[in-house]
């Protein structure tokens, strides 16, 4: 496998990175990076990561990288990661930053353990902080319930300063969205089963509505909702497919949720190099971030109106003759 | 009337289902079985994920019917708990 880790890629411009990916020889991972600069979302690091776990250290090459922003790399951990001596020196009174290095949780209770500890270093105001720590906990337990990944989850953060935001990364090498959703559904493709991942009430566990003791099937509705709502950018990559909602028009005053997540402002692709596992990333700008509480009035309204329509949809009619 | 504090299991934010699955089986079951009426205290919890909630009590809701929820009573809960809660009732009362 071959990655670049270009000068730039964010959730708004990520889609040539992603293309770039070449996926052959699963046993090995060479990794090169623009000369110059290096300025990537969180998400790049945690799929980096997550393809260092899978391959043994020794088939591992990363061409030394030279751009300014190298200690980034370092701070974040991706070296330790993937095993790599990166002889970066991280100038001591650097500043801690905000922001969460390169992580593994591979059980409920670290996941509990980290979102105790390590959330509260972002220093985010409690308002800022209820959507964040709601999103990770969520995406994070997605991944330990159903992506039958022996690596679990592998996440990152950082807040970004210029733009008040901050960015979230959370990536497995499991089964992916359409082995998992296709336990109880008829997904063909990867955007259809991304898709039906992103409906409210809709879960790979059981097709029956209200889910199972366990699952709701809400999860992803929820958190592509709090992106919406705070005007986000949000992408789902599973298998060859990647769906990205896109930044909404902030000058609207009324926001719309839709069950359906095709009727969002979004873009997708169905021709990317194979991902084995989940990729979500996720940007919540902090300016934006709206009272959760406001938020949840419009999910229910959603949210029972969609589960309505599709009982109603399956309603047996009687034949009139 | 049983009184089950979740604070010292959940921490100030409910996210843990297997915790959430221990309270229902444990602690909330037990007590209806017996006709008793059950108290969950949300104090000092500030959140909860709409999983957890779910993982608490969807099954009950399921398997007793509606009305349990005249059994049980949500105690102290802040604005967005009883939203999450709200949600996770009003889709239990549209399942299958």
């Amino acid at each position: 496998m071959k990655i670049h880790l270009p000068n730039s890629a964010f959730l708004g411009n990520i889609d040539p990175f992603f293309r770039s990916f070449n996926n052959s020889n699963p046993n090995k991972l060479e990794i090169t990076a623009n000369k110059k600069w290096i300025s990537v979302h969180p998400v790049v690091l945690s799929m980096i990561a997550a393809l260092g776990l899978k391959i043994r250290k020794s088939n591992i090459h990363c061409n030394k990288i030279e751009a300014r922003s190298k200690h980034y790399f370092e701070r974040m951990g991706l070296f330790k990661f993937l095993g790599i001596k990166s002889n970066i020196k991280i100038i001591e009174h650097e500043p801690a930053g905000r922001f969460i290095p390169l992580t593994q949780i591979k059980n409920s209770s670290k996941l509990t353990k980290f979102i105790t500890d390590i959330i509260p270093l972002l220093h985010l105001d409690p308002k800022q902080a209820e959507p964040i720590r709601y999103i990770i906990s969520e995406l994070v337990r997605n991944v330990l319930e159903h992506s039958q990944s022996k690596f679990g989850a592998i996440l990152s953060a950082q807040y970004y300063k210029k733009s008040n935001t901050i960015r979230i990364g959370i990536v497995d090498t499991g089964i992916g969205i359409k082995k998992s959703i296709n336990q109880s559904h008829g997904a063909p493709t990867d955007l259809e089963a991304i898709k039906l991942a992103l409906t409210p009430g809709i879960t790979g566990t059981t097709r029956r509505e209200g889910g199972t003791e366990y699952n709701a099937g809400a999860g992803l509705f929820f958190i592509k909702s709090i992106a919406k709502v705070n005007h986000d950018f949000f992408i789902m990559y599973s298998g060859n497919s990647m769906y990205k909602l896109l930044k909404g028009n902030k000058k609207k005053h009324t926001i719309r949720l839709y069950a359906d997540p095709f009727k969002d402002r979004h873009s997708s692709d169905e021709k990317l190099p194979y991902w084995e596992g989940t990729i979500v990333g996720i940007d919540i700008s902090l300016n934006a971030t709206k009272e959760f509480s406001i938020f949840l009035d419009l999910i229910r309204e959603t949210y029972v109106k969609t589960v309505r329509e599709r009982k109603r949809a399956r309603y047996r009619r009687p034949k009139f003759i | 009337m049983k009184n089950i504090k979740l604070f010292p299991v959940t921490g100030s934010f409910a996210e843990n289902k297997d915790i959430a699955r221990e309270i229902r089986i444990k602690d909330i079951i037990s007590c209806l079985d017996k006709n008793e009426e059950v108290t969950l205290d949300f104090k000092n919890v500030d959140s909860a994920t709409q999983s957890f909630i779910h993982a608490l009590i969807s099954d009950i809701i399921r398997n007793y019917g509606i009305e349990i929820l005249d059994n049980i009573f949500f105690k102290n809960c802040s604005e967005t708990i009883k939203k999450i809660i709200n949600i996770v009732t009003d889709y239990m009362q549209e399942r299958d």
